[in-house]
Protein backbone atom coordinates (compact mmCIF):
# COMPACT_ATOMS: atom_id res chain seq x y z
CA UNK A 1 0.00 0.00 0.00
CA UNK A 2 1.41 3.35 -0.55
CA UNK A 3 2.23 5.13 2.49
CA UNK A 4 1.01 9.08 3.31
CA UNK A 5 4.36 10.25 1.78
CA UNK A 6 4.35 8.88 -1.56
CA UNK A 7 0.49 10.29 -1.62
CA UNK A 8 1.06 13.26 -1.32
CA UNK A 9 4.20 13.44 -3.42
CA UNK A 10 1.93 11.83 -6.94
CA UNK A 11 -0.80 14.96 -5.35
CA UNK A 12 1.81 17.53 -6.01
CA UNK A 13 3.19 16.07 -8.82
CA UNK A 14 0.25 15.96 -10.71
CA UNK A 15 -0.11 19.44 -9.33
CA UNK A 16 2.87 21.14 -10.54
CA UNK A 17 3.47 19.48 -13.98
CA UNK A 18 0.17 20.77 -15.31
CA UNK A 19 0.48 24.00 -14.25
CA UNK A 20 5.13 24.02 -15.69
CA UNK A 21 3.19 23.39 -18.85
CA UNK A 22 0.70 26.38 -19.65
CA UNK A 23 3.70 28.48 -17.76
CA UNK A 24 5.53 26.68 -21.15
CA UNK A 25 3.30 28.22 -23.22
CA UNK A 26 4.29 32.00 -22.03
CA UNK A 27 8.02 30.85 -21.68
CA UNK A 28 7.97 29.74 -25.61
CA UNK A 29 6.14 32.83 -27.00
CA UNK A 30 8.51 34.96 -24.87
CA UNK A 31 11.56 33.23 -26.26
CA UNK A 32 10.03 33.48 -30.11
CA UNK A 33 9.54 37.25 -28.99
CA UNK A 34 13.05 37.29 -28.51
CA UNK A 35 14.65 34.99 -31.00
CA UNK A 36 12.11 37.47 -33.74
CA UNK A 37 13.12 40.53 -32.19
CA UNK A 38 10.18 41.64 -30.50
CA UNK A 39 8.34 41.37 -27.24
CA UNK A 40 6.25 38.51 -26.90
CA UNK A 41 3.71 38.71 -24.20
CA UNK A 42 4.72 41.34 -21.89
CA UNK A 43 1.82 42.85 -19.82
CA UNK A 44 0.29 39.85 -17.40
CA UNK A 45 2.10 40.24 -14.09
CA UNK A 46 5.88 40.92 -14.46
CA UNK A 47 7.20 40.23 -17.90
CA UNK A 48 3.85 39.00 -18.25
CA UNK A 49 4.58 35.94 -16.50
CA UNK A 50 0.83 35.31 -15.90
CA UNK A 51 -0.06 35.39 -19.18
CA UNK A 52 -1.21 31.78 -19.03
CA UNK A 53 -2.56 31.84 -15.78
CA UNK A 54 -5.33 34.73 -17.79
CA UNK A 55 -5.72 32.35 -20.79
CA UNK A 56 -6.88 29.67 -18.65
CA UNK A 57 -8.88 31.85 -16.70
CA UNK A 58 -10.65 33.31 -20.42
CA UNK A 59 -10.70 29.58 -21.65
CA UNK A 60 -12.57 28.25 -18.72
CA UNK A 61 -15.31 30.77 -19.62
CA UNK A 62 -15.72 29.65 -22.95
CA UNK A 63 -19.08 28.35 -24.53
CA UNK A 64 -17.45 24.23 -24.16
CA UNK A 65 -18.86 23.38 -27.46
CA UNK A 66 -19.42 20.05 -29.07
CA UNK A 67 -20.44 20.17 -32.93
CA UNK A 68 -23.69 19.01 -34.05
CA UNK A 69 -22.72 16.54 -36.76
CA UNK A 70 -19.75 15.35 -34.79
CA UNK A 71 -19.46 11.59 -33.08
CA UNK A 72 -20.07 12.93 -29.42
CA UNK A 73 -18.46 11.00 -27.01
CA UNK A 74 -15.40 10.23 -29.13
CA UNK A 75 -14.98 13.95 -29.75
CA UNK A 76 -15.10 14.39 -26.00
CA UNK A 77 -12.71 11.63 -25.20
CA UNK A 78 -10.26 12.53 -27.23
CA UNK A 79 -8.18 14.61 -25.89
CA UNK A 80 -8.73 13.55 -22.33
CA UNK A 81 -6.93 10.14 -23.63
CA UNK A 82 -4.22 12.43 -25.50
CA UNK A 83 -3.34 14.45 -21.92
CA UNK A 84 -3.93 11.31 -20.04
CA UNK A 85 -0.87 9.21 -22.62
CA UNK A 86 1.35 12.06 -22.17
CA UNK A 87 0.95 12.68 -18.47
CA UNK A 88 1.18 8.98 -17.98
CA UNK A 89 4.40 9.03 -18.82
CA UNK A 90 6.04 11.05 -16.87
CA UNK A 91 5.18 8.73 -13.77
CA UNK A 92 8.49 6.71 -14.40
CA UNK A 93 10.87 9.92 -15.51
CA UNK A 94 13.42 9.54 -12.20
CA UNK A 95 13.46 13.72 -11.76
CA UNK A 96 16.14 12.80 -9.12
CA UNK A 97 17.38 9.72 -6.80
CA UNK A 98 14.02 10.36 -4.70
CA UNK A 99 11.51 12.19 -6.42
CA UNK A 100 9.69 9.68 -8.82
CA UNK A 101 6.25 8.35 -8.77
CA UNK A 102 7.35 4.98 -9.68
CA UNK A 103 10.67 3.27 -10.30
CA UNK A 104 9.44 0.55 -12.83
CA UNK A 105 11.60 -2.10 -13.81
CA UNK A 106 10.16 -1.73 -17.18
CA UNK A 107 10.30 2.46 -17.22
CA UNK A 108 11.72 2.74 -20.85
CA UNK A 109 9.24 -0.01 -22.03
CA UNK A 110 6.34 1.86 -19.81
CA UNK A 111 7.55 5.14 -21.61
CA UNK A 112 7.36 3.83 -25.24
CA UNK A 113 4.23 2.27 -24.73
CA UNK A 114 2.80 5.61 -23.52
CA UNK A 115 3.91 7.67 -26.38
CA UNK A 116 2.56 5.42 -28.44
CA UNK A 117 -1.27 5.75 -26.91
CA UNK A 118 -0.96 9.27 -27.71
CA UNK A 119 -1.30 8.51 -31.46
CA UNK A 120 -5.20 7.45 -30.91
CA UNK A 121 -6.27 11.17 -29.35
CA UNK A 122 -5.39 12.59 -32.80
CA UNK A 123 -6.53 9.81 -35.34
CA UNK A 124 -10.46 9.88 -32.97
CA UNK A 125 -10.23 13.57 -32.79
CA UNK A 126 -9.82 13.72 -36.38
CA UNK A 127 -12.84 11.05 -36.87
CA UNK A 128 -14.82 12.07 -34.64
CA UNK A 129 -14.91 15.79 -35.53
CA UNK A 130 -16.24 15.04 -39.25
CA UNK A 131 -14.55 17.83 -40.74
CA UNK A 132 -12.70 17.17 -43.84
CA UNK A 133 -9.48 19.45 -42.47
CA UNK A 134 -9.81 16.96 -39.32
CA UNK A 135 -9.81 13.89 -41.09
CA UNK A 136 -6.70 14.67 -43.43
CA UNK A 137 -4.88 15.92 -40.10
CA UNK A 138 -5.58 12.99 -37.85
CA UNK A 139 -4.70 10.51 -41.32
CA UNK A 140 -1.22 12.22 -41.37
CA UNK A 141 -0.82 12.06 -37.60
CA UNK A 142 -1.22 8.45 -37.67
CA UNK A 143 1.18 8.11 -40.73
CA UNK A 144 3.83 10.24 -39.04
CA UNK A 145 3.72 8.89 -35.74
CA UNK A 146 3.84 5.41 -36.48
CA UNK A 147 6.62 5.80 -38.79
CA UNK A 148 8.72 7.60 -36.40
CA UNK A 149 7.57 5.10 -33.37
CA UNK A 150 9.55 2.49 -35.19
CA UNK A 151 12.96 3.86 -34.96
CA UNK A 152 12.18 5.85 -31.50
CA UNK A 153 12.32 2.36 -29.38
CA UNK A 154 15.00 0.91 -31.49
CA UNK A 155 17.35 4.25 -30.91
CA UNK A 156 16.41 3.94 -27.36
CA UNK A 157 18.03 0.05 -27.71
CA UNK A 158 22.24 1.23 -27.78
CA UNK A 159 21.26 2.66 -24.31
CA UNK A 160 19.97 -0.56 -23.18
CA UNK A 161 22.65 -2.87 -24.59
CA UNK A 162 25.54 -0.39 -22.66
CA UNK A 163 23.68 -0.10 -19.48
CA UNK A 164 21.87 -3.68 -19.07
CA UNK A 165 18.44 -2.14 -17.77
CA UNK A 166 15.18 -0.93 -18.94
CA UNK A 167 15.12 0.86 -15.31
CA UNK A 168 15.37 4.17 -15.83
CA UNK A 169 17.24 4.85 -12.51
CA UNK A 170 19.92 2.75 -13.31
CA UNK A 171 20.14 4.09 -16.48
CA UNK A 172 20.89 7.08 -14.88
CA UNK A 173 23.65 5.91 -12.46
CA UNK A 174 25.41 3.92 -15.11
CA UNK A 175 26.29 6.96 -16.45
CA UNK A 176 28.47 7.99 -13.85
CA UNK A 177 31.20 8.09 -15.72
CA UNK A 178 30.28 9.13 -19.13
CA UNK A 179 26.83 10.60 -20.60
CA UNK A 180 25.32 8.47 -23.02
CA UNK A 181 25.32 11.27 -25.41
CA UNK A 182 29.09 10.35 -26.51
CA UNK A 183 28.92 6.93 -26.72
CA UNK A 184 25.22 6.99 -28.41
CA UNK A 185 25.85 9.77 -30.41
CA UNK A 186 23.63 8.92 -33.52
CA UNK A 187 21.11 7.35 -31.29
CA UNK A 188 21.07 10.83 -29.04
CA UNK A 189 20.16 12.64 -32.45
CA UNK A 190 17.72 10.09 -33.87
CA UNK A 191 15.62 9.97 -30.44
CA UNK A 192 14.88 13.77 -30.21
CA UNK A 193 14.01 13.57 -34.37
CA UNK A 194 11.67 10.85 -33.47
CA UNK A 195 10.61 12.80 -30.16
CA UNK A 196 10.15 15.86 -32.44
CA UNK A 197 7.73 14.12 -34.51
CA UNK A 198 5.56 12.20 -31.92
CA UNK A 199 5.19 15.35 -29.88
CA UNK A 200 4.05 17.10 -33.26
CA UNK A 201 6.17 20.27 -32.86
CA UNK A 202 7.96 22.39 -35.06
CA UNK A 203 9.75 21.82 -37.73
CA UNK A 204 7.36 17.87 -37.49
CA UNK A 205 4.18 19.63 -36.98
CA UNK A 206 2.11 18.97 -40.34
CA UNK A 207 -0.51 17.27 -38.84
CA UNK A 208 -1.49 20.37 -37.98
CA UNK A 209 0.62 22.82 -40.54
CA UNK A 210 -1.42 25.75 -40.67
CA UNK A 211 -1.01 26.92 -44.18
CA UNK A 212 -2.57 23.82 -45.18
CA UNK A 213 -4.75 22.17 -43.13
CA UNK A 214 -6.13 25.00 -40.89
CA UNK A 215 -5.66 23.65 -37.60
CA UNK A 216 -5.53 19.57 -38.88
CA UNK A 217 -7.11 17.33 -36.46
CA UNK A 218 -8.04 20.04 -33.73
CA UNK A 219 -10.15 22.03 -36.67
CA UNK A 220 -13.27 21.76 -34.61
CA UNK A 221 -12.04 21.85 -31.21
CA UNK A 222 -12.57 24.93 -29.07
CA UNK A 223 -12.24 26.26 -25.26
CA UNK A 224 -11.10 23.65 -22.52
CA UNK A 225 -10.61 20.88 -25.42
CA UNK A 226 -8.31 22.46 -27.71
CA UNK A 227 -6.63 23.66 -24.16
CA UNK A 228 -6.22 19.82 -23.34
CA UNK A 229 -4.58 19.10 -26.92
CA UNK A 230 -2.36 22.71 -26.25
CA UNK A 231 -1.64 21.16 -23.15
CA UNK A 232 -0.73 17.82 -24.37
CA UNK A 233 1.84 19.12 -26.76
CA UNK A 234 3.53 21.08 -24.45
CA UNK A 235 3.81 18.46 -21.86
CA UNK A 236 4.92 16.21 -24.92
CA UNK A 237 7.54 18.69 -25.20
CA UNK A 238 9.13 18.57 -21.62
CA UNK A 239 8.40 15.51 -21.93
CA UNK A 240 10.54 14.65 -24.55
CA UNK A 241 13.57 16.94 -23.04
CA UNK A 242 13.14 14.91 -19.78
CA UNK A 243 13.41 11.62 -21.07
CA UNK A 244 16.85 12.53 -23.44
CA UNK A 245 17.77 14.17 -20.00
CA UNK A 246 17.55 11.22 -18.24
CA UNK A 247 19.00 8.35 -21.03
CA UNK A 248 21.55 10.46 -22.75
CA UNK A 249 22.17 13.49 -20.53
CA UNK A 250 23.25 11.72 -17.09
CA UNK A 251 19.89 12.98 -15.72
CA UNK A 252 20.32 14.47 -12.28
CA UNK A 253 24.01 13.69 -12.28
CA UNK A 254 26.27 16.60 -11.65
CA UNK A 255 28.85 18.57 -9.38
CA UNK A 256 27.86 20.77 -6.86
CA UNK A 257 24.22 21.37 -7.10
CA UNK A 258 21.07 19.21 -5.71
CA UNK A 259 20.50 15.96 -8.39
CA UNK A 260 17.09 17.30 -9.17
CA UNK A 261 18.37 21.26 -10.07
CA UNK A 262 20.62 19.40 -12.49
CA UNK A 263 18.09 17.35 -14.22
CA UNK A 264 15.67 21.11 -14.70
CA UNK A 265 18.60 22.84 -15.74
CA UNK A 266 19.45 20.19 -18.87
CA UNK A 267 15.84 20.06 -19.37
CA UNK A 268 15.35 23.53 -19.37
CA UNK A 269 18.43 24.12 -21.81
CA UNK A 270 16.69 21.38 -24.28
CA UNK A 271 13.71 22.93 -24.46
CA UNK A 272 15.11 25.91 -25.07
CA UNK A 273 16.52 24.29 -27.93
CA UNK A 274 13.33 22.84 -28.89
CA UNK A 275 11.93 26.30 -29.16
CA UNK A 276 14.81 27.47 -31.46
CA UNK A 277 14.17 24.64 -34.08
CA UNK A 278 10.82 26.53 -34.08
CA UNK A 279 12.08 29.84 -34.63
CA UNK A 280 14.78 28.75 -37.17
CA UNK A 281 13.43 25.76 -39.28
CA UNK A 282 10.53 25.65 -42.10
CA UNK A 283 8.22 22.85 -42.24
CA UNK A 284 9.57 19.92 -44.74
CA UNK A 285 7.05 18.48 -47.13
CA UNK A 286 5.00 15.47 -46.01
CA UNK A 287 6.46 12.60 -48.23
CA UNK A 288 9.48 13.68 -47.48
CA UNK A 289 8.78 13.39 -43.79
CA UNK A 290 7.75 9.97 -44.22
CA UNK A 291 10.83 9.50 -46.60
CA UNK A 292 13.47 10.45 -44.38
CA UNK A 293 11.91 8.66 -41.67
CA UNK A 294 11.83 5.31 -43.85
CA UNK A 295 14.60 5.49 -45.86
CA UNK A 296 17.19 6.65 -43.83
CA UNK A 297 16.63 7.07 -40.07
CA UNK A 298 15.35 3.85 -39.59
CA UNK A 299 18.49 1.62 -41.36
CA UNK A 300 20.76 4.40 -39.46
CA UNK A 301 19.25 3.33 -36.08
CA UNK A 302 19.64 -0.13 -37.08
CA UNK A 303 22.99 0.04 -37.76
CA UNK A 304 23.69 2.37 -34.67
CA UNK A 305 22.32 -0.64 -32.67
CA UNK A 306 24.40 -3.54 -34.08
CA UNK A 307 27.53 -1.12 -34.00
CA UNK A 308 26.99 -0.59 -30.48
CA UNK A 309 26.20 -4.51 -29.95
CA UNK A 310 29.63 -4.93 -31.36
CA UNK A 311 31.88 -2.23 -29.68
CA UNK A 312 30.51 -3.78 -26.12
CA UNK A 313 31.23 -7.15 -27.07
CA UNK A 314 34.75 -6.70 -28.85
CA UNK A 315 36.05 -2.94 -27.75
CA UNK A 316 36.87 -1.97 -24.57
CA UNK A 317 34.75 0.79 -23.31
CA UNK B 1 5.12 -10.37 -7.49
CA UNK B 2 4.95 -8.23 -3.99
CA UNK B 3 7.72 -6.35 -6.67
CA UNK B 4 5.07 -5.81 -8.95
CA UNK B 5 2.71 -4.10 -6.49
CA UNK B 6 5.11 -1.92 -5.10
CA UNK B 7 5.59 -0.36 -9.02
CA UNK B 8 2.11 -0.34 -9.74
CA UNK B 9 0.23 1.21 -6.95
CA UNK B 10 2.16 4.64 -7.74
CA UNK B 11 1.24 4.36 -11.22
CA UNK B 12 -2.28 3.84 -10.56
CA UNK B 13 -2.97 6.26 -8.08
CA UNK B 14 -0.97 8.74 -10.26
CA UNK B 15 -3.52 7.40 -13.00
CA UNK B 16 -6.49 8.36 -10.68
CA UNK B 17 -5.48 11.78 -9.71
CA UNK B 18 -4.33 12.98 -13.19
CA UNK B 19 -8.18 11.79 -14.65
CA UNK B 20 -9.88 13.51 -11.83
CA UNK B 21 -7.57 17.01 -12.67
CA UNK B 22 -8.27 16.62 -15.87
CA UNK B 23 -12.08 15.39 -15.98
CA UNK B 24 -12.38 18.07 -13.22
CA UNK B 25 -11.30 21.39 -15.71
CA UNK B 26 -13.34 19.82 -18.39
CA UNK B 27 -16.62 19.47 -16.18
CA UNK B 28 -15.95 22.63 -14.72
CA UNK B 29 -15.91 24.23 -18.05
CA UNK B 30 -19.27 23.07 -19.35
CA UNK B 31 -20.62 24.36 -16.00
CA UNK B 32 -18.79 27.51 -16.59
CA UNK B 33 -19.35 28.49 -20.04
CA UNK B 34 -21.88 30.06 -21.94
CA UNK B 35 -24.57 28.78 -24.66
CA UNK B 36 -24.30 30.39 -27.59
CA UNK B 37 -25.57 30.21 -30.85
CA UNK B 38 -24.74 31.87 -34.46
CA UNK B 39 -26.39 31.41 -37.45
CA UNK B 40 -24.12 29.14 -38.68
CA UNK B 41 -22.28 26.86 -35.54
CA UNK B 42 -24.06 24.41 -36.71
CA UNK B 43 -21.85 24.24 -39.95
CA UNK B 44 -18.09 22.52 -40.12
CA UNK B 45 -15.25 24.76 -40.77
CA UNK B 46 -14.16 24.73 -44.04
CA UNK B 47 -12.31 28.11 -44.21
CA UNK B 48 -15.43 29.97 -45.27
CA UNK B 49 -16.73 27.86 -48.09
CA UNK B 50 -19.84 26.10 -47.61
CA UNK B 51 -19.29 22.46 -47.13
CA UNK B 52 -20.46 20.05 -49.73
CA UNK B 53 -21.25 16.64 -47.83
CA UNK B 54 -19.76 15.44 -44.84
CA UNK B 55 -16.55 13.60 -43.84
CA UNK B 56 -17.98 10.43 -43.80
CA UNK B 57 -16.48 10.22 -47.19
CA UNK B 58 -14.38 7.01 -49.60
CA UNK B 59 -11.14 8.24 -48.46
CA UNK B 60 -8.03 7.18 -50.87
CA UNK B 61 -5.58 6.29 -47.70
CA UNK B 62 -2.46 7.09 -48.63
CA UNK B 63 -1.09 6.13 -45.21
CA UNK B 64 -2.82 2.95 -45.43
CA UNK B 65 1.00 0.70 -46.58
CA UNK B 66 2.65 2.64 -44.06
CA UNK B 67 0.58 0.95 -41.27
CA UNK B 68 1.20 -2.40 -42.85
CA UNK B 69 5.13 -1.57 -42.50
CA UNK B 70 4.48 -0.22 -39.15
CA UNK B 71 3.01 -3.57 -38.17
CA UNK B 72 5.78 -5.73 -39.40
CA UNK B 73 8.84 -3.50 -38.68
CA UNK B 74 7.61 -2.37 -35.49
CA UNK B 75 6.78 -6.54 -34.26
CA UNK B 76 10.38 -7.10 -35.51
CA UNK B 77 12.24 -4.66 -33.10
CA UNK B 78 9.87 -5.72 -30.16
CA UNK B 79 12.05 -9.14 -30.50
CA UNK B 80 14.92 -6.93 -30.73
CA UNK B 81 13.90 -5.52 -27.13
CA UNK B 82 14.30 -8.40 -26.00
CA UNK B 83 17.53 -9.58 -27.21
CA UNK B 84 19.31 -6.00 -26.14
CA UNK B 85 17.77 -6.59 -22.23
CA UNK B 86 19.74 -10.27 -22.27
CA UNK B 87 23.03 -8.93 -23.82
CA UNK B 88 24.79 -10.12 -21.40
CA UNK B 89 23.66 -13.38 -21.17
CA UNK B 90 22.87 -14.35 -24.76
CA UNK B 91 26.79 -13.50 -25.96
CA UNK B 92 28.43 -13.86 -29.11
CA UNK B 93 26.19 -16.53 -30.23
CA UNK B 94 23.11 -14.01 -29.70
CA UNK B 95 24.81 -11.00 -30.91
CA UNK B 96 25.58 -13.05 -34.67
CA UNK B 97 21.70 -13.96 -34.54
CA UNK B 98 20.42 -10.34 -34.08
CA UNK B 99 22.85 -9.39 -36.72
CA UNK B 100 21.13 -12.38 -39.29
CA UNK B 101 17.88 -11.08 -37.95
CA UNK B 102 18.43 -7.14 -38.53
CA UNK B 103 19.94 -8.23 -42.20
CA UNK B 104 16.62 -9.81 -42.74
CA UNK B 105 14.57 -6.59 -41.71
CA UNK B 106 17.01 -4.24 -43.83
CA UNK B 107 16.74 -6.48 -46.66
CA UNK B 108 13.36 -6.71 -46.50
CA UNK B 109 13.63 -2.69 -46.44
CA UNK B 110 15.29 -2.46 -49.29
CA UNK B 111 13.16 -4.37 -51.02
CA UNK B 112 10.03 -1.78 -50.14
CA UNK B 113 12.09 0.64 -50.98
CA UNK B 114 13.18 -0.51 -54.55
CA UNK B 115 9.40 -1.23 -55.59
CA UNK B 116 8.56 2.09 -54.60
CA UNK B 117 6.60 1.12 -51.41
CA UNK B 118 7.36 4.15 -49.43
CA UNK B 119 7.32 6.50 -52.29
CA UNK B 120 3.71 8.16 -51.98
CA UNK B 121 4.41 10.75 -55.16
CA UNK B 122 5.31 8.07 -57.23
CA UNK B 123 2.50 5.80 -55.73
CA UNK B 124 -0.04 8.38 -55.95
CA UNK B 125 0.72 11.13 -58.48
CA UNK B 126 -0.03 11.00 -61.98
CA UNK B 127 2.76 9.96 -64.50
CA UNK B 128 4.84 12.77 -65.30
CA UNK B 129 5.43 12.84 -69.06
Amino acid sequence: MPTLDLVLMIAAMVAILVPTAAMLVWFERRLLGFFQQRYGPNRVGYFGILQSLADLIKILFKHDWIPPFADRPVFVLAPLIGALAVLMSFAVVPMSPNLMVSDSNIGLLFFLAMTSMAVYSVVLAGWASNNKYALLGGMRAAAQTISYEVFMGVSLLGVVILSGSFKLSDIVLAQQNMWYVIPQFLGFVIFMIAGIAESHRLPFDLPEAETELTAGFHTEYSGIKFALFFLGEYLGMMLISMMITTVFLGGWLGPWLPPIVWFLLKTLSLICFFVLLRAALPRPRFDQLLELGWKWILPLALLNLVATAFVKLWGDF
Amino acid sequence: MEQALVELWPILLYFAFTLVLLGGVMLVSTILGPRTRGHSTHLPYESGILPLGNARVKFANHFFLYAIFFVIFDLETLFLFAWAISFEQVGVTGFIEALVFILILLIALVYLWRIGALNIRKRHLPEQN
